[in-house]
């Protein structure tokens, strides 16, 4: 049996931030991941041939080379990454696109700003106070109380439309609860999209996690991958280790887990947990969405499309919800990758479509087994497969073509240029991240000490409140130091 | 070691801590954090390190002693008596 002193559950972005810390200073530690690829929820696979990734649009939180105080650079100082290492390049520019009004903006804050202006003349003055009370928000105080986003928006912004043009892309990109955020969240995301902004890596998520895991590797960590958690052990209130899917135990003095707050509570038998703390077990997290991938005979430019990613509501009212059929297509968000400033043409023209969907409607459709079948209807006459579809790939083929109809008020015809068509689903989402009801932003109620109820366990990652691929960094290295290097270094002896 | 290798010493780290930072104009005896990018996450890190390579614990209680260039020796001279400086 073999003993640390950290285990880690998931090699996502928080797992992988985590570790690096613990293995730079020397601790043993071990990084645990049920899948066989890393990196979770953006994480990257193959299909016909090319390389998409999971989830990455946008880093957000861009920063200059030796900005200072801001999240980025605070990253790379904590994993010892020099800025060049990230390959970053900017976006042009994107949009928030409502029915009779559209508001583009940048990493230079000021496009936003006169956009505003222009397009909402009355509301300039409120926009710049609700900016003011962003800025001088500090949003890693954690001892601080938790507020409803919406009210404050509202109480600057009279304009509903414009409150939900303002909300839509920071729900979009990290909002766990329904048509509101914890302002904390709130400030957090308005600071990450709005002031700083977006970048990638001209490989995209490949190349952060192929930088994460070696620097992880040569830290002297270790990596397990296909390697479950089937339960969390603990006595007396203390984690004590894990054992695995195949029954083996691992034990540790510290547990960090990435798994979701849910699902960590389950790993620890789902009543004790929550009992312990004195709390209600954490709601399962509603919102889980569909990606569509679309690959392009020729750039999104080419054919009209300007922007990098534009979020959209076809209503003027926009609803961040749990839709009631399979996918709400009437929101969405359009990321084309090959509009970042990036120096070499990418391997694939892309345009991308994440919709708002309905986990247990596309979970209870019934699934053959075997391979998917192409999304597209011409694409089975192409490749001659005439298998006849099941109820899950028929409804795909269905929401593809909704999704596609409903972004055309945004951007040009893209489909005569469509070759290749990829979506995943909330169902996909659950089964290879192991998130219960495929919810990416995790639960609503957030753990933002990490504290779970059990002495030794944790909580990392999205769950401890700070998400998206920045975030979930961040989080799993406040983490690390906060539960382990800290209080080592606490309880040292002093000689 | 000597007071200058003791800057050297804490430098060193800096520089491993942020490769990005320009640290060849550090003036001694101002605050670090009044001239560079360093919170106080970093502070832990400089703690650390100072530990993982020369075996010095700095205890919560005694960061402040960490301020200045000049009041790191001040605080580690002693500590650091014997030690070889670690490039
Ligand atoms: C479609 C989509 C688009 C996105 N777009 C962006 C974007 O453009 N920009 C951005 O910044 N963010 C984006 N995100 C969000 C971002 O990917 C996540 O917020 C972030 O990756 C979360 O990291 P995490 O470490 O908290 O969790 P995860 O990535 O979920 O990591 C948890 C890991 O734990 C493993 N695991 C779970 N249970 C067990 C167990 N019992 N035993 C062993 N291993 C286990 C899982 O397999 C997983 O690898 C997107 C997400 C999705 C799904």
């Amino acid at each position: 049996m073999s003993h640390y002193d950290a285990i880690i559950i998931g090699a996502g972005m928080s797992g992988l931030g985590a570790g690096i810390r613990l293995a730079m200073f020397d601790k043993r530690v071990v990084v645990l991941e049920r899948h066989y690829v890393w990196g979770g929820l953006n994480s990257f696979y193959q299909y016909k041939g090319h390389q998409f990734d999971v989830g990455l649009h946008a880093m957000t939180n861009y920063a200059e080379r030796g900005a200072k105080g801001l999240p980025l650079t605070r990253l790379l100082k904590q994993l010892r990454i020099r800025w060049d290492e990230l390959d970053l390049h900017q976006q042009g520019h994107s949009a928030v696109s409502f029915p009779g009004a559209k508001l583009k903006f940048s990493n230079d804050f000021e496009l936003l700003r006169s956009e505003v202006a222009t397009a909402f003349p009355d509301q300039i003055d409120g926009f710049d106070a609700l900016t003011t009370a962003v800025r001088e928000f500090n949003e890693l105080d954690l001892t601080a109380p938790t507020l409803n986003a919406r009210e404050i928006v509202e109480s600057h912004i009279s304009n509903p439309m414009l409150v939900d043009m303002i909300f839509c892309p920071l729900m979009f990109y990290g909002s766990a609860r329904e048509n509101d955020m914890d302002w904390d969240q709130f400030v957090v995301m308005f600071k990450s999209i709005f002031f700083e902004g977006f970048a990638r890596p001209q490989a995209g998520v490949r190349h952060i996690l192929k930088l994460l895991i070696d620097r992880y590797r040569k830290a002297g960590g270790e990596l397990r991958m296909k390697t479950g958690v089937q339960r969390v052990l603990h006595e007396n209130g203390r984690a004590i280790g894990v054992e695995l899917d195949n029954g083996e135990t691992l034990t540790a003095d510290t547990v960090l887990s990435s798994a979701g707050l849910v699902e960590t509570e389950k790993l620890c038998g789902a009543a004790s947990l929550a009992a312990r703390a004195g709390q209600r077990p954490a709601p399962q997290g509603k919102l889980s969405f569909t990606e569509t991938i679309n690959v392009l005979d020729k750039p999104a430019r080419e054919i009209g499309i300007d922007e990098t990613i534009i979020f959209f509501s076809n209503t003027e009212r926009f609803n961040y919800a749990k839709p009631d059929a399979l996918c709400d297509t009437s929101s969405g968000v359009i990321c084309m990758p090959g509009n970042f400033d990036l120096p070499e043409p990418p391997n694939d023209h892309l345009v991308r479509i994440t919709n708002i969907a309905n986990f247990d409607r596309w979970n209870e459709l019934k699934r053959n087994s075997g391979a998917d079948i192409p999304v597209r209807a011409e694409a089975d006459a192409r490749t001659g497969m005439s298998a006849p579809p099941d109820a899950y790939n028929t409804a795909k083929r269905e929401w593809y073509t909704r999704s596609c109809d409903h972004v055309l008020g945004h951007i040009p015809d893209f489909r005569p240029h469509t070759k290749l068509v990829d979506m995943f689903t909330p169902r996909t989402i659950r089964h290879y991240t192991g998130h219960e009801g495929g919810a990416v932003y995790g639960s609503p109620t957030k753990r933002r000490t990490g504290a779970s109820g059990i002495e030794g366990l944790y909580i990392i990652g999205t769950d401890q409140g700070f998400l998206g691929i920045i975030g979930a960094m961040l989080s799993g290295i406040s983490m690390a130091n906060r539960w382990v290097l800290q209080r080592d270094n606490a309880t040292v002896e002093t000689t | 070691m000597t007071d200058e290798q003791i800057k050297q010493a804490i430098i060193g780290i800096i520089n491993d801590i942020n490769p990005d930072e320009d640290t060849s104009n550090i003036n001694p005896g101002e605050r670090l954090r009044d001239q560079l990018d360093l919170d106080s996450m970093d502070f832990l890190d400089i703690v650390m390190e100072l530990r993982k390579r020369y075996g010095v614990h700095v205890p919560d209680t005694d960061y402040e002693h960490l301020a200045s260039l000049d009041s790191c020796v001040g605080y580690l001279r002693d500590k650091m008596a014997g030690k070889e400086l670690v490039s």
